[in-house]
C-alpha cells in the first residue's frame, strides 16, 4: 500500500475533533490485536473509544464445552485442538493441565489434520474440538464429510461451532451499552457475505464497516464509520471490497449448511442466543462427539471474580478487570480472554503491559 | 570391533562400551589432540581475567535446516563469551543421550560442533557422556560450558539517551526455521536458522571501535524485544523501535502472521543487539556489512528519555505500540 497515502489517513484521524464521544465496536479478535499491532490505536483523537466485542472464538467458549471435551478425552479418546484451547481454564481444569497427567491432545493446525490423525490411530478414537465463527466452519464440516466418504469409524467432532451476527443482534437487543457503529469482521464477512449484516443497518439504524486487517485498512474503515456516525447517516460500506463479496463464498456457505444447521448456543457472558450455533444434521450424528461419548459431566463454574462475560458483552475494558495482570495473566490465566492470541485481554496485555 | 548402530545403556557404563565409544567416536571426531582424558582439563590462560559460562540444549527436532544441536551447543556458548568482550578459548561438551539413539545422530551432531568450535577458534577440552532409558530425555540434549579472555576492556558500559539500537541481521529466522520444520510447512522452503559464531564479527567492530560499543546480547529465546527489556528496565530511559528499519524476512513475516507470532520475540542464533554511541553508528553498521553474519545489519532505533522502562514500536504509520517482555515464550523448546 502506498506509504504517503497511509501516513495521510493515519494524520486525518489523529487529527479529528469529535463534537462528542463517539463510541465503536470491533467484532473481530483479529482486529482487536491488529488496531493495537498497528498502532493505529494510539492515533485515536480524543473522545474516540473501541470496545472490544464477542469476536474471539475462544473467548465466547462456555467452560461446559472444555468440561465435556476433558470428560471425553478421560475416556481415553486422542483430542484434536487448535492451540489456543490449550491453556483455557475449563471449570476444574484444562486441556493443558489434563494433557501434562497424560491425556493425549494433539495441537493441529486444520481440521484435515484431525483426520490425518484418525488414520494415523485407527484403533483409537480422534475427537476435534470444533470452535471457530464461520471462517472455520465449512473446513470443519469438509472435515466431516471426508470422513464419512472414506467411512471412518473412529472420527468425531465436538460441535461449538457459532454464527456471528446474531450474537450482534443480541448485544443490540439488549442495550446495555451504547454503541455507535460496528467496524464488522473481514474474514468472516468473506464466508457470510456483505448482506448478512443489513440488519444492522435496517432494524437497528446503525452505520457499521467491514474491514481488512492491513494498517490502510483498519485507518480507512475507523475514518469512514466516524464520518458516518458524525453526520448520522447509517449504511453498511464494505471497505473489503477485494475480499468481501455481497453474496459471500456461496460454495464454502453450501458445505457448511450441508454438514451443520442452525440451533440455539450458549456464548459466555452472554447466555444462549437463538440461531447462533452451528450443530451437525442428524444424517452426521455419528460423527458428533456429544452423542457419540455419553460422558458425565459435572455442573459448569466460573472463578467468582473473572469479568470476561462483562467484557465480551462491551461492559468494560480489559484494565477494569481487578484480576487483569495480577492474578489473571497470559502463562496463567484464569478466563479465556487472556489466553487466545485474539482475546481482548490478551492484546492488551501483549501491546499495552500493566498500567 | 563390531559397529554399534544405536546408543544402549550399556554406552554409559563406564565400561567397554562406553571407552569404545568416547575414543573411537567422540574425541575422534572432536579432535583427540583436544579432549584431554584426565578428570580435568588442564590450560594456559593468557590473561588474568576470563570469561567464564554455560548452557544447556535441549532442541527439538535435533536437526533443522541450517544446523543442529552440536552446532547450536558450540555457537550458544561461544557468542555469550563473545558479546562480554572476551575471546573464546575452551569449551567442555557434556553428552545426556537417549537410549535408541542412532550412532549416525550422534556423529553427525559431533561432526558439526567439530565443524562450528574450528571456525569460532575454540576447542572442547573436556566433556562427559550420560546415557538416560528410553523417554527419560529426548534423544540428546547437549551442556557446554565456556571460557574466554578478556584482552581489552568488557563491553558493558553506561547507557545514555540518544545512543542507538543495531542489529546484525534479519530477526526472527531461527525460531521460525525450527517451528516450521516442527510443522512442515511448505511455504517456507529456503528458510534456515541463523545459528553462527560470532566472535569474528564481533571483534571486527570492536577493533575499529573498542569504546563506541556500549551493551551486546545475543538475542536468543525471546528474541530481540526481550533483550530490549532487559536493557530498558528499572531505567530513566526507554526504547524506541522504528519498525520500518526493522530486518524481516518475508517468509519469516509469512509464518509470523500465520501463527500470530512477533518476529521480535522469535528466537535468534546468530543475533546480536548492540547499543553504541550514536556518533559512531553508521561506521558500525558499515563494518558489520563488511562480515557475512552482519550483512544485513541495521540501525533499528534508538535510547529515549521519557519512555522510562519501555519499550516501544513506532508503527510505518507513525503509532505506536508497546513491546513488553512476554510472559512465555511463544515457542517450545527452540534451544
Amino acid at each position: 500500500m502506498n506509504t504517503a497515502l497511509v501516513q495521510t489517513l493515519a494524520r486525518r484521524l489523529s487529527s479529528i475533533h469529535l463534537t462528542g464521544e463517539v463510541r465503536i465496536m470491533e467484532v473481530c479478535g483479529t482486529h482487536t490485536a491488529e488496531f493495537f499491532r498497528t498502532g493505529v490505536r494510539s492515533l485515536f483523537p480524543a473522545g474516540l473509544s473501541l470496545i472490544d466485542g464477542p469476536g474471539c472464538p475462544v473467548c465466547v467458549t462456555p467452560n461446559e464445552f472444555l468440561d465435556r471435551a476433558i470428560a471425553i478425552g478421560k475416556t481415553g479418546a486422542i483430542l484434536a485442538t487448535f492451540g489456543d484451547l490449550l491453556k483455557v481454564p475449563s471449570s476444574y481444569s484444562s486441556l493443558a493441565k489434563e494433557k501434562s497427567l497424560g491425556m493425549q491432545v494433539e495441537v493441529v493446525y486444520s481440521p484435515m489434520d484431525a483426520l490425518a490423525l484418525a488414520e494415523q490411530y485407527p484403533d483409537r478414537e480422534v475427537v476435534f474440538l470444533s470452535v471457530g465463527f464461520e471462517t472455520t466452519a465449512p473446513g470443519e464440516a469438509a472435515a466431516v464429510l471426508r470422513a464419512r466418504e472414506k467411512a471412518m469409524h473412529n472420527f468425531s467432532i465436538l460441535p461449538g461451532n457459532k454464527r456471528t451476527p446474531p450474537a450482534v443482534k443480541a448485544l443490540l437487543d439488549a442495550g446495555e451499552v451504547r454503541i455507535d457503529g460496528f467496524i464488522l469482521p473481514g474474514h468472516v464477512s468473506a464466508i457470510i457475505g456483505a448482506d448478512a449484516w443489513e440488519f444492522i443497518v435496517r432494524d437497528y439504524q446503525k452505520p457499521c464497516v467491514i474491514a481488512g486487517f492491513e494498517d490502510f485498512d483498519l485507518l480507512a474503515s475507523a475514518l469512514e464509520l466516524i464520518a458516518m456516525i458524525e453526520q448520522g447517516q447509517a449504511e453498511c460500506r464494505n471497505s473489503y471490497a477485494r475480499v468481501v463479496k455481497k453474496g459471500g463464498n456461496p460454495r464454502a456457505m453450501e458445505i457448511m449448511h450441508r454438514v451443520f444447521e442452525n440451533a440455539p448456543s450458549v456464548w459466555r457472558g452472554i447466555g444462549s442466543i437463538p440461531e447462533s450455533g452451528l450443530v451437525l444434521r442428524d444424517e452426521f450424528s455419528d460423527f458428533d462427539a456429544e452423542k457419540k461419548f455419553a460422558v458425565d459431566v459435572m455442573p459448569a463454574k466460573e472463578h467468582p471474580s473473572c469479568r470476561c462475560g462483562e467484557l465480551l458483552r462491551g461492559l468494560i475494558l480489559p484494565t477494569e478487570c481487578p484480576l487483569y495482570g495480577k492474578a489473571c495473566l497470559p502463562d496463567d490465566p484464569v478466563g479465556p480472554c487472556m489466553v487466545s492470541s485474539e482475546g481482548p485481554c490478551a492484546a492488551y496485555y501483549r501491546y499495552q503491559g500493566v498500567r | 570391533m563390531k559397529r554399534e548402530t544405536h546408543i544402549r545403556s550399556g554406552h554409559g557404563s563406564g565400561g567397554r562400551l562406553m571407552n569404545e565409544m568416547i575414543d573411537g567416536i567422540i574425541r575422534e571426531i572432536l579432535g583427540a589432540e583436544n579432549v584431554q582424558l584426565d578428570d580435568a582439563a588442564i590450560v594456559d590462560i593468557p590473561s588474568n581475567r576470563i570469561a567464564f559460562t554455560t548452557d544447556s540444549y535441549t532442541i527439538t527436532p535435533i536437526f533443522f535446516p541450517g544446523g543442529d544441536i552440536g552446532k547450536l551447543a558450540v555457537c550458544g556458548t561461544v557468542n555469550d563469551l563473545s558479546v562480554m568482550g572476551a575471546r573464546p578459548l575452551w569449551l567442555s561438551c557434556a553428552l545426556i543421550l537417549e537410549e535408541g539413539l542412532a550412532m549416525d545422530d550422534l556423529e553427525q551432531v559431533l561432526r558439526s560442533m567439530k565443524n562450528a568450535a574450528d571456525t569460532a577458534g575454540v576447542r572442547i577440552v573436556t566433556g562427559d557422556t550420560k546415557v538416560v532409558g528410553k523417554g527419560a530425555a529426548d534423544r540428546m540434549y547437549i551442556n557446554t560450558a565456556g571460557i574466554g579472555v578478556i584482552e581489552g576492556s568488557i563491553v558493558r558500559r553506561e547507557i545514555t539517551p540518544g545512543d542507538a539500537i543495531i542489529v546484525n541481521g534479519s530477526i526472527g529466522d531461527h525460531g521460525i526455521a525450527v517451528m516450521a520444520a516442527r510443522n512442515n510447512f511448505s511455504f517456507t522452503h529456503g528458510l534456515v536458522s541463523d545459528c553462527a559464531p560470532l566472535y569474528g564479527m564481533i571483534s571486527a567492530v570492536r577493533g575499529a571501535f573498542p569504546e563506541a560499543v556500549k551493551f551486546m546480547r545475543d538475542a536468543t529465546r525471546g528474541g530481540v524485544a526481550s533483550v530490549l527489556n532487559e536493557i530498558v528496565k528499572n531505567r530513566p530511559w526507554g526504547a524506541i523501535l522504528k519498525e520500518k528499519s526493522l530486518p524481516v524476512k518475508g517468509e519469516v513475516q509469512a509464518v509470523c502472521d500465520l501463527l500470530g507470532i512477533d518476529p521480535l520475540y522469535a528466537a535468534n542464533e546468530g543475533k546480536v543487539v548492540c547499543v553504541v554511541e550514536e556518533s559512531h553508528a553508521d561506521d558500525i553498521v558499515r563494518i558489520l556489512r563488511a562480515t557475512e553474519e552482519g550483512a544485513d545489519a541495521a540501525v533499528i532505533g534508538r535510547i529515549e528519555s521519557g519512555f522510562s522502562g519501555k519499550v516501544v514500536v513506532e508503527t510505518a504509520i507513525g503509532g505506536k505500540r508497546m513491546l513488553p517482555l512476554l510472559a512465555e515464550e511463544q515457542l517450545p523448546r527452540i534451544c
